[in-house]
C-alpha cells in the first residue's frame, strides 16, 4: 500500500535485441538455438519474400494483381515470428501478412487470385491452417482468443498467432481479444507489427503510450518488445511465448519496430505526403536483410551465390504461380450465389437466372 | 460556376462551412494531414488548422463516441468513416446512441452530426469497402440517410448536412468520386434534405433510384427511348431516408408503372420500402407491379465478379419491358 498519490505506471521495457545492425551477436544469451540448415531457411524466406514484394508491385502496375499491401522491410518481423510455429498452429493474418500464410501452407498462385479478388485464393487446403487475410482491423484478435481458446478447451497443445499493425492497436477489438486472452489463458501470440504508421497517421499521433508493448500489462499478460529489424530477436522472442503457451502459460503479446518502405497499398497511398526521405533512408540502412546475411556470412554459411540462387527460384516460382493463377476458372455470379448457404435457398435459385446467358 | 467533380465538390462544401461556422470540426483516419485516402478533405488541415481538421486514431467506435461527445458540446462534427464497410464497427455509437440522443433526453439534447464515408461497386476495392449498406441505416428510426449522384447536389446536401441538427449519414458512391465534372456554384448554397430529383422527365415508366443507380438508369432509359420508343422518367431520390414519397407519386400518376433500381441487395432494404410506400399510396394508379432491379442476396462479391454482381442498364431495361407488357 502507497500511502502517496502515485499513478499506477507500466514498468519501463527495454527492445530486445541479438544482433547489431552489423550483424554480430549483441546478447549471447537469447541468441536462439537453431542448425546451419535453420538459420539458411530463414534467410531464403526472406529474400525470397522481398523478391515477390517486388514483383507484387510491378505486377499489380501492370493490372496483373489487385488489392496488394507491400511488406519490405517487415520481413524479418514477419517470417522471424512465423518461423517459431508449427504447422499445427493456427495464424490468423491481415492484409499486409500474406507472406506468413503462404509460408504456412497456402499456395503462392492463391494467395495471386486472392489479390485479383478471386474466391478461390480463399479457398484453404484442409491440411492448412489459417484464416484469409482480415479486412476489418481488429477482427482478427478476438477472433485469435477464440481460436486459442478453443485449443485450451480441446486440450491441444497448438497456439494461435495473429498480427496487427500499430494503427490496429487502437480499435476495441484489440483490447478486448487480449483481456479474453488474459482472462482465459488462452494460448495466443498477439504480434503488432509497429511500422510507426497507419496509413498516413504517426504512431505519436495514434497513441501517448511510451510503447505498444505495455498495452499486454492492462490485460495481465506479458508483453515484449523487439527489434523488428533484427530477424533472430523476433524469433527468439516468438518462439519464447509460443513455447510457454503450448505449456499452458497462456498468451503474449510482442511489439516489433519495424517499417515499411512502401506505400500502404498498391491503390493509391503516397507515403512522399507523410514521410520523409531521410527517414525512409534511415530504416532502409537498417535492412533486417543486409544484418542477417551478415551474420551468416561470418559464420561461413551464406554466399551471393546463395542468395542468387534463391533469387531466381523466387522468380520462376512466381511466374508459374502466376501462369496458374491465370489458368484458374472464371467465377460466375451462380457459382458466387451458390456458395452463400449449404443448400441454396429458392430465392436464391430464382435470382440465379437473372444471370444467364439470354441476352 | 465551377466545373467540379464529386470529390471536390464535397470537399467544397466542408470548406464552406468551415468558413461559415467555426463550431464545425472535420475528422476521421487519415483526414488531416493527408487529406484523407481519396482526398476528400485535401488541403482543409493546411487552412483551417489541426484543432478543426484532424487525424483520430485509428478507432471507429472512438470516432462515433466523439462525434456524439462534440455534439453535446456545441460542435459539429463531420466525422469520416474511412470505407462505410467499417460502419459495424461504429454501429452503436450511430444507431444505437446519436440515432436517438434527442428522444432519451425528452428534446434537450441533440446530435447534429454528419456521419460521412464512401461505399459503392464498380472499384473493385477488397472485402467490407464497398457494401452498400443504406439499408441498415435507413431501417434506424432518428437518422437521416443522403445519397448524392453528382457534384451539384453533393455540395448542396452536405451543407444542408452539417446544418441539420439531428444526425446524418452522408454516403458517397466511389465510382462517382471522379468519374465526371459538373457545375457547382461557388460559395454556399443547400439543397433540402428529403427532397427528390426529377433527372429525366418522361411518361410511360417511373424509375425511382439513387446514387450510382441514377446514371445505370439513365442510360437504360436512353436505351428503351431508342430501341422501344418509350419514354421513361428517372427520380433521383437523393435522401434514401426521409423518402419524398410525393415525388414518385406524382410521377407515377404520369406513367402508372414503376421500376426501383438499387445497387444493394434485392431484400428488406430501400428498395422494398420504397415499394411498400407505393402500394400504400398510389396502388390504384398502377397497370402493373413495382418492380426492383437489384444485386443478388449475396455478400458483396469479390472484385473478379463485381462488374457481373452489379444491376446494370441491360437488366434494368429488362424490367422496363417487363412492366411495360405486363
Ligand atoms: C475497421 C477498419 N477501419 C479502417 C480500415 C482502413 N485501413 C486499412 S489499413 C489502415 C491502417 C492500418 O495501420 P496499422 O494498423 O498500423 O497497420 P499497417 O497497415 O501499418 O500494417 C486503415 C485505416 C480497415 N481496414 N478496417
Amino acid at each position: 500500500m502507497s500511502t502517496n498519490l502515485e499513478a499506477i505506471r507500466a514498468e519501463e521495457q527495454e527492445t530486445i535485441q541479438v544482433l547489431d545492425p552489423d550483424g554480430n551477436i549483441v546478447s549471447k544469451d537469447l541468441e536462439p538455438d537453431l542448425s546451419d540448415d535453420q538459420l539458411r531457411e530463414i534467410m531464403t524466406r526472406m529474400v525470397y519474400t522481398r523478391v515477390w514484394d517486388q514483383r507484387a508491385i510491378s505486377l499489380n502496375r501492370q493490372g496483373r494483381l489487385g488489392f496488394y499491401a507491400p511488406v519490405a522491410g517487415q520481413e524479418a518481423t514477419m517470417i522471424g515470428s512465423h518461423f517459431a510455429m508449427n504447422k499445427e498452429d493456427f495464424l490468423l493474418p491481415s492484409y499486409r501478412d500474406i507472406p506468413q500464410i503462404v509460408w504456412h501452407g497456402l499456395p503462392l498462385y492463391q494467395a495471386f487470385l486472392y489479390s485479383r479478388g478471386h474466391q478461390t485464393g480463399g479457398k484453404i487446403p484442409e491440411d492448412v491452417n489459417v484464416l484469409m487475410p482480415q479486412i476489418i482491423i481488429g477482427a482478427q484478435i478476438i477472433q485469435t482468443t477464440g481460436v486459442a481458446y478453443g485449443f485450451k478447451l480441446n486440450g491441444e497443445k497448438r497456439v494461435a498467432l495473429t498480427y496487427i499493425g500499430d494503427g490496429g492497436t487502437s480499435q476495441g477489438d484489440f483490447y478486448e481479444g487480449v483481456n479474453f486472452a488474459g482472462a482465459y489463458q488462452a494460448p495466443a501470440i498477439f504480434i503488432v507489427q509497429n511500422n510507426r504508421y497507419a496509413i498516413s497517421v504517426p504512431i505519436e499521433k495514434q497513441t501517448a503510450a511510451d510503447t505498444l508493448a505495455q498495452k499486454a500489462v492492462a490485460a495481465g499478460i506479458p508483453g515484449y518488445q523487439v527489434d523488428g529489424m533484427d530477424v533472430l530477436a523476433v524469433y527468439a522472442v516468438a518462439n519464447k511465448v509460443a513455447e510457454k503457451a503450448r505449456n499452458g502459460e497462456g498468451p503474449a503479446l510482442i511489439e516489433s519496430l519495424t517499417y515499411r518502405y512502401g506505400p500502404h497499398t498498391m491503390a493509391g497511398d503516397d507515403p512522399t505526403r507523410y514521410r520523409t526521405n531521410e527517414e525512409a533512408t534511415e530504416w532502409e540502412n537498417n535492412d533486417p536483410i543486409v544484418r542477417f546475411r551478415k551474420y551468416l556470412e561470418a559464420k561461413g554459411i551464406w554466399s551471393e551465390e546463395d542468395e542468387n540462387k534463391v533469387m531466381e527460384e523466387a522468380k520462376e516460382d512466381i511466374s508459374a504461380a502466376i501462369k496458374k493463377a491465370d489458368e484458374i476458372e472464371k467465377m460466375t455470379v451462380p457459382g458466387l450465389i451458390d456458395t452463400m448457404f449449404e443448400k441454396t435457398p429458392d430465392h436464391l435459385e430464382e435470382q440465379k437466372e437473372w444471370f444467364g446467358t439470354e441476352e | 460556376m465551377a466545373q467540379m467533380t464529386m470529390i471536390q465538390a464535397i470537399t467544397d462544401a466542408m470548406k464552406v462551412e468551415l468558413e461559415n461556422d467555426p463550431s464545425v470540426l472535420v475528422f476521421g483516419e487519415d483526414v488531416g494531414h493527408n487529406g484523407g485516402v481519396f482526398r476528400a478533405t485535401d488541403g482543409l488541415q493546411k487552412e483551417f488548422g489541426e484543432e478543426r481538421v484532424f487525424d483520430t486514431p485509428l478507432a471507429e467506435s472512438g470516432i462515433g463516441g466523439l462525434a456524439i461527445g462534440l455534439g453535446l458540446t456545441g460542435y459539429r462534427p463531420v466525422a469520416e468513416i474511412q470505407f462505410f464497410g467499417f460502419v459495424f464497427e461504429v454501429m452503436d455509437s450511430i444507431v444505437g446512441q446519436a440515432a436517438r440522443m434527442r428522444y432519451r433526453s425528452g428534446g434537450r439534447y441533440n446530435s447534429p452530426v454528419v456521419f460521412r464515408a464512401p461505399f459503392g461497386g464498380g472499384v473493385k476495392t477488397p472485402e467490407l469497402h464497398a457494401d452498400s449498406l443504406e439499408g441498415l441505416m435507413a431501417q434506424s428510426p432518428g437518422l437521416k440517410v443522403v445519397i448524392p449522384s453528382n457534384p451539384y447536389d453533393a455540395k448542396g446536401l452536405l451543407v444542408s448536412a452539417i446544418r441539420d441538427n439531428d444526425p446524418v449519414v452522408f454516403l458517397e458512391h466511389m465510382k462517382l468520386y471522379r468519374s465526371f465534372r459538373g457545375e457547382v456554384p461557388e460559395g454556399e448554397y443547400t439543397i433540402p434534405l428529403g427532397k427528390a430529383n426529377v433527372v429525366r422527365e418522361g411518361s410511360d415508366v417511373t424509375i425511382v433510384t439513387y446514387g450510382a443507380m441514377v446514371h445505370t438508369s439513365l442510360k437504360a432509359a436512353e436505351q428503351a427511348e431508342k430501341e422501344r420508343g418509350v419514354s421513361v422518367e428517372v427520380i433521383d431520390l437523393r435522401t434514401v431516408s426521409p423518402i419524398d414519397i410525393d415525388t414518385v407519386v406524382e410521377s407515377i400518376k404520369k406513367t402508372n408503372r414503376a421500376i426501383v433500381v438499387q445497387e444493394a441487395q434485392n431484400k428488406a432494404g430501400v428498395a422494398p420500402e420504397i415499394i411498400t410506400q407505393i402500394n400504400e399510396k398510389a396502388i390504384l394508379h398502377l397497370e402493373a407491379p413495382v418492380l426492383r432491379v437489384t444485386a443478388p442476396d449475396t455478400v458483396f462479391a469479390f472484385a473478379a465478379i463485381e462488374d457481373e454482381w452489379l444491376p446494370d442498364p441491360k437488366r434494368v431495361n429488362k424490367a422496363i419491358n417487363e412492366v411495360l407488357d405486363f
